[in-house]
């Protein structure tokens, strides 16, 4: 593989790459921790994940056509999806809650192509992407690149990721949510409402999805199907990382990116998204040898 | 007699807790053995040693001369090796006769094997065993549709359908309508004496295993407290102290 | 003795309906050679699925080996048309069964919601893969061999091949229910751990459960190809959005670990797709995914499991 040598030989490119893909990775760490959330609360994995930041992005794509700068965009992204997360709780997932995993993935299933194909048929299959109009930072010489973008998606992924813990920390809500996690039923003869603990649980994983969507539009690119890739991601991480770990999802996100944009490199790009999917693949395969020497299994 | 089940030294610890430390025993064939102790003093994680569900930390499991402490939970059935569990384990979905049909010995088995039905032998056997404790009458049920009990006689008579050279049972008893503790302590006894099959029984209550097992081991705190015949054993005080202790 | 009384009814129905349609409406045997492919596909899901307690979201993968396999051999080959398709079809059944028993041992270990995903994940790295693989095609994928009959004829041909796979899968699962092996299954389903502990080869017989699928899969995968004339990765050959969470979807409307449900439920399924695409065109799909979803929240024991119900509780 040449783009491997090409790498071997110029160390600044692999910083580069690390770069890059750290900056990246804090978006996926922060809708990986809210897909985390969702799972520990409610027992739900939410393959639609993805698509809800596919929706935010849309929503500050389309604001930003109409004047609105996204550092305003943003909020409203998360706002709408909170919405939309309060109002698919209604609807579809209560009737999910507590019902086997295999009926949550296929439910979650069922929305994600709801959405990706209302995406489809609303907004086309074009490519769209948020102009910052922020220049692009230059070290070693111009070896190295950073789009000033990408710094404010990273920083702005950050900020959001600390509201949310300081949410779950200081509020009553969030500590409802906690203890929700921990022991429905005890929770439930404490008196805490768990009918809007988990709506107010999977709105803000929206919400979440949301603002991320709109860093992605910035930062890359929105189409209607980049979901599933997201979803996987976020799935890959929090089972790297573990059910409530915050730093190991910080950790495994930064990772990720990094490992994608290596691979998207001595890869190439078409590569890329197999790439990430052959992942997830191996790391199952490996956690469950890894299990099956305590001769245990992953249930 | 000679020594089916030899188990010597074993220690088993999970994270900080030693569950079982240098636990030793022998169970001679054709015996009815039991394995007393009060709560959390490791019997049933010696259970899941000698079945493969875990593997041990030290010492040595030999059943029939061969070492099997590091084979598989499934090649340790095939040796001949079946037990029960405290939660009854029955294939919920499948109705008792098929339940019991799953449950012919496999060592034999092969692909080919398993493509053709159920011989009208085996059905035969597993409605006589069905009847043997008393489930006749339920037999096209769907076991996950018997009450607690009759899944604890099912998976007895499961367990016979393996023909298992040693049965090791986790608490048969537990759980039982008392009336119907006698009538299955007698079952037990068929099995071992009409069809040869060595019992290595857990129990609690002291009268069943009294009555049962010609030698009793009794674990307290992970660690083997005294052997000997049930007058040995229920004479001893420190039996009597580890179960007033628990309490 | 009624059950299956009713059941031989309903197959003879099936099969006289099944070998007249393209006669009575030459018009839709496009669609009905469909129809017979999704009772291929909701059946073979059932097997590792409903009877066997494996969920899989990747079954698409073998289909997709299938197609691909089949059309390598008829470009490369060098065989006249049929015994090329033949070859091809043969081909596409062993690539897709090699790969369930090489694949098999490492991804049936993994287990419940983690075993969905990681299939899921297996058939989407073969869309991308395919997609970018330049030997195959890549994303302008590979046009079929034309057919060297009459135009009418060719979507008569393919549908008959369609037919008697699915017909020959429908016997082939049957067989297998009754079997030990069905019974070995079904153990797997309800209680892995107790299968084990009662000393079943339980390995061995996912393994060959998946194959089986992977099998009738993969010879499924010629005559669509050519069906549809031209290979798309990803919207024809591993098409995890569509056919691989239909496969899923069509068994559990119908009702799955059953032998009929899947059929039931591909019929139905299908019909209700093809009607959508009539009325909704471009907002078919998102009709799907709503169809989806009720499907799951509303009728998670499917048709059979609500008339089965019903009639408990009416007697």
């Amino acid at each position: 593989m040449s783009n491997l040598t090409v790498l071997a030989g110029a160390p600044v490119l692999l910083v580069q790459l690390v770069v890059s893909g750290i900056l990246v990775g804090a978006i996926f760490a922060l809708v990986a921790y809210g897909m985390a959330l969702v799972w520990g609360v409610m027992n739900i994995i939410n393959i639609a994940q993805g698509e809800f930041v596919m929706l935010g992005g849309y929503v500050v794509f389309f604001l930003d056509r109409a004047g609105i700068a996204p550092v305003f965009g943003i909020p409203v992204a998360a706002l709408v999806l909170y919405v939309v997360g309060i109002a698919l709780y209604h609807t579809i997932i209560r009737r999910i809650v507590g019902r086997d995993m295999f009926t949550s993935i296929l439910a979650t299933f069922g929305i994600s192509i709801l959405l990706q194909q209302l995406a489809n048929q609303l907004f086309s299959a074009d490519i769209r992407t948020v102009r910052s109009g922020l220049p692009s930072l230059f070290f070693a010489d111009g070896m190295i690149t950073i789009p000033e973008v990408d710094l404010v998606g990273f920083a702005a992924a950050v900020v959001v990721g600390a509201l949310l813990v300081a949410f779950l920390r200081t509020t009553r809500m969030g500590q409802a949510i906690r203890a929700t996690a921990q022991n429905a039923r005890a929770a439930r003869v404490l008196g805490i409402d768990t009918d809007r603990v988990y709506a107010t649980t999977f709105a803000i994983n929206c919400a979440i999805c949301g603002a991320a969507g709109g860093l992605v539009a910035m930062t890359w690119f929105i189409q209607p199907y980049l979901g599933l890739t997201y979803t996987l991601r976020s799935f890959m991480i929090v089972i790297v990382a573990g059910l409530g770990n915050l730093a190991g999802v910080i950790v495994a996100g930064a990772g990720l990116g990094v490992v994608e944009d290596l691979a998207g490199f001595v890869l190439g790009s078409e590569y890329q998204t197999a790439f990430v999917f052959m992942l997830l693949v191996v790391i199952l395969v490996g956690r469950n040898l890894w299990l099956a020497r305590e001769r245990r299994s992953l249930r | 007699m000679s020594t089916l089940l030899e188990v010597r030294g074993v220690s088993k610890r999970f994270g900080g807790v030693v569950a079982n430390r240098e636990v030793s025993l022998d169970v001679p064939e054709g015996s009815i053995t039991g394995l007393i102790g009060p709560n959390g003093s490791g019997k049933t994680t010696l259970f899941n040693s000698i079945a493969g569900t875990h593997p041990i930390d030290s010492g040595s499991i030999r059943f029939d001369g061969h070492e099997i402490s590091r084979l598989r939970v499934p090649q340790v059935a095939r040796l001949g090796i079946v037990r029960t569990f405290q939660q009854t384990h029955v294939y919920r979905g499948m109705d008792c006769v098929r339940n019991m049909q799953i449950s012919t010995p496999h060592s034999g088995d092969t692909l080919l094997s398993m493509l053709r039905e159920s011989t009208a032998a085996e059905t035969e056997r597993a409605l006589q065993l069905l009847d043997f404790v008393g489930l006749y009458g339920k037999r096209m049920l769907p076991a996950g549709d018997l009450s607690f009990g009759q899944q604890k006689l099912l998976e007895f008579a499961m367990a016979l359908m393996n023909a298992p050279r040693l049965l090791l049972l986790d608490e048969p008893t537990a759980g039982v309508n008392p009336v119907l503790i006698n009538g299955l302590v007698d079952r037990l006894k068929r099995a071992n004496a009409e069809l040869g099959i060595t019992l290595l029984v857990i129990e609690h209550n002291m009268r069943v295993i009294m009555n049962l097992a010609s030698r009793i081991y009794c674990l307290a705190h992970g660690e083997m407290l005294a052997e000997g015949s049930p007058a040995t054993i229920r004479d001893d005080p420190r039996v009597v102290d580890a179960y007033l202790g628990a309490t | 003795m009624r059950k299956s009384g009713r059941g031989v009814a309903a197959a003879i129905a099936v099969a006289v309906t099944g070998l007249a349609l393209p006669w009575i409406v030459p018009s839709i045997t496009t669609q009905a050679a469909f129809l017979w492919l999704m009772i291929l596909f909701s059946l073979t899901w059932d097997i590792n699925g409903g009877q066997m307690g494996y969920n899989s979201f990747g079954n698409v993968f073998f289909f997709g080996v299938g197609v691909y396999a089949c059309a390598l051999v008829q470009r490369d080959s060098g065989l006249s048309y049929y015994a090329g398709l033949g070859a091809g079809i043969g081909a596409g059944a062993l690539a897709a069964a090699l790969s369930a028993l090489v694949l098999g041992p490492a991804m049936l270990a993994i287990r419940g919601h983690y075993f969905a995903i990681a299939t899921l994940g297996l058939s989407i790295v073969a869309a991308n893969v395919a997609s970018a693989w330049e030997y195959i095609g890549a994303a302008s994928g590979i046009a079929a061999p034309l057919f060297p009959g009459a135009i009418g004829d060719r979507a008569k041909f393919f549908y008959y091949l369609l037919f008697a796979l699915a017909v020959l899968t429908f016997l082939l699962v049957r067989r297998l229910y009754r079997s030990r092996l069905g019974l070995a299954i079904n153990a797997i389903r309800d209680d892995e751990d107790k299968a084990e502990a009662m000393g079943l080869h339980t390995t061995r017989y996912k393994v060959f459960a998946w194959s089986i699928a992977a099998l009738l899969l993969g010879a499924a995968g010629g005559p669509v190809g050519n069906l549809v004339g031209f290979i798309d990765p990803n919207d024809l050959a591993f098409a995890g959005a569509t056919f691989g969470v239909w496969m899923v979807l069509m068994a559990v409307l119908g009702g799955k670990g059953t032998l009929w449900g899947p059929v039931i439920g591909a019929v139905v399924f299908h019909v209700t797709q093809e009607l959508f695409w009539t009325w909704l065109l471009g907002w078919q799909r998102v009709a799907m995914g709503l169809l989806i979803v009720v499907i799951v929240v509303f009728f998670p024991t499917g048709i059979l499991g609500w008339v089965a119900r019903r009639r408990t509780t009416a007697a």
